[in-house]
């Protein structure tokens, strides 16, 4: 692969919840900018923009990404996931966004895009998450409006009805 | 916060890597997860004219085996050594220490080796790398050579590493039998830095306390089987001698006492596990 100059924007692909889309990104572009003002979706916020906040996680290839601590060129011709793909096509949303609805996880809304995701990782990996198991992944997310009360009945709820 | 613009070479081979960082000089920067890296590119900390890739080079993302040593490649993420299956019996040390590095979305992308290089003075694993006397393979276009743990990091954020070379490698010592492992750190939150980090290591004759986040850079100590009081000194001696620093989530007193009691705990946790 050729070196990509600083002063070039350079053309990036990806398929972004299913659907090819491109670009044009400096190198030293972020993913989270990237996302935003090339491509145009709105999910993905930035908060800290040091990787602190978790507000920009997405799924680059499946696996849990800080948007903001990823570089849009590193993302060419990878498969990318944001909180847009969760609801059905006819926008109803999934069985984790109706427990959240439910039981308060949310309340500005801001963090919810990013815990989604990485909920959406996580409970891939464990279907039957404890309470302090839940607590432990929402720490690398901050909300500043819920106290997670809501978010760990909402996930804890909607694993419940999932293996029934 | 945006960084300063830079190129960027994603590189696909090892030879590639250190062949860009030989023509690039002193103003090179490797970016394997970046979860360390792109925060201090994003606060403008560091300015690089290039940065170069390595997280896509392939045979890099390995964990095996040899000569008693488990052998972890840089392009291998924290979760990964995480989910080995094979980790609480040859890593003992790791599997308690990998849960609180961090956060399960930081570890999902940051790597083994770039969190050794990064060398914080309370990180986890170069702490973990200095307990166990592991060992770090660096390359250069010009050759490879390994250094100990103990010559690897000198200091705070700072390794011996050239400006021309990358770490392709890490090797941790495996777990022997009848020696005891374990990990504490007390952090102000899960997931935050720890203010003093300790890995203990029990064996029938010996004992063996790293500790992170007092001295500029993990120390260990190793004294002869010693017991309460004995035990007690031995850690307050070496409270001392490791100073600490004060900063605004701790200080210096408080570090040094967590040394001492924090210090007992895991030693007396490591002797359990021994059986």
């Amino acid at each position: 692969m050729p070196q990509l100059s600083k002063d070039a924007r350079h053309p990036v692909s990806c398929t972004l919840n299913g659907k090819e889309v491109s670009g044009y990104a400096e190198p030293r572009m972020l993913l989270s900018d990237f996302l935003t003002h090339e491509i145009g979706i709105t999910s993905c916020h930035v908060g800290c923009e040091h990787g602190v906040c978790g507000a920009c996680t997405v799924l680059v290839d499946g696996n849990i990404t800080r948007a903001c601590l990823t570089f849009a060129v590193q993302i060419d011709g990878c498969q990318i996931d944001t909180s847009e793909c969760l609801a059905n096509a006819d926008g109803e949303l999934s069985d984790l966004q109706k427990a959240f609805k439910k039981h308060h996880g949310l309340q500005c809304g801001y963090c919810t895009p990013g815990i989604l995701m990485s909920l959406t990782a996580y409970l891939k990996e464990n279907q039957d998450p404890s309470e302090q198991e839940l607590r432990e992944i929402l720490s690398g997310h901050l909300c500043r409006c819920t106290g997670y009360v809501g978010m760990v009945r909402a996930v804890l709820d909607y694993c419940k009805n999932k293996t029934t | 916060m945006k960084p300063k613009g830079f190129d960027y070479l994603k590189a696909t081979s090892v030879g590639e890597a250190t062949e860009a960082l030989a023509r690039g000089g002193e103003d090179v920067r490797l970016i394997a997860g970046g979860m360390s890296l792109v925060p201090m590119l994003n606060f403008r900390l560091v300015e690089p004219s290039i940065l170069i890739d390595i997280s896509k080079i392939a045979d890099r993302k390995y964990i095996r085996e040899e000569r008693g040593m488990v052998e972890i490649g840089s392009a291998t993420r924290q979760c990964e050594l995480e989910n080995w299956d094979e980790v609480s019996e040859k890593l003992p040390l790791l599997a308690e220490a990998l849960p609180v590095l961090g956060h399960y979305q930081t570890r999902a992308r940051g790597t083994v080796c770039g969190s050794l290089v990064h060398a914080d003075p309370s990180s986890e694993l170069p702490l973990c790398l200095a307990t166990l006397g592991g060992e770090v393979v660096l390359s250069s276009s010009k050759g490879s050579r390994t250094l100990k743990a103990s010559d690897f990091q000198t200091g705070m954020l700072s390794v011996a590493k050239r400006a021309d070379e990358m770490v392709t490698a890490v090797r941790y010592p495996v777990a022997e039998r009848g020696v005891g492992y374990a990990f504490k750190e007390m952090s102000q939150r899960h997931g935050d830095y720890a203010i003093v980090a300790l890995a203990a290591v029990a064996s029938e004759n010996k004992i063996k306390l790293g500790v992170g986040g007092v001295a500029d850079k993990p120390t260990v100590r190793e004294w002869e089987n010693l017991d309460d009081n004995a035990l007690d000194e031995a850690l307050n001696t070496f409270a001392w001698e490791l100073g600490g620093y004060d900063d605004i989530h701790a200080s210096a007193r408080y570090r040094r006492e967590l040394v001492r009691r924090l210090g007992k705990k895991t030693i007396e946790e490591a002797r359990k596990c021994r059986s």
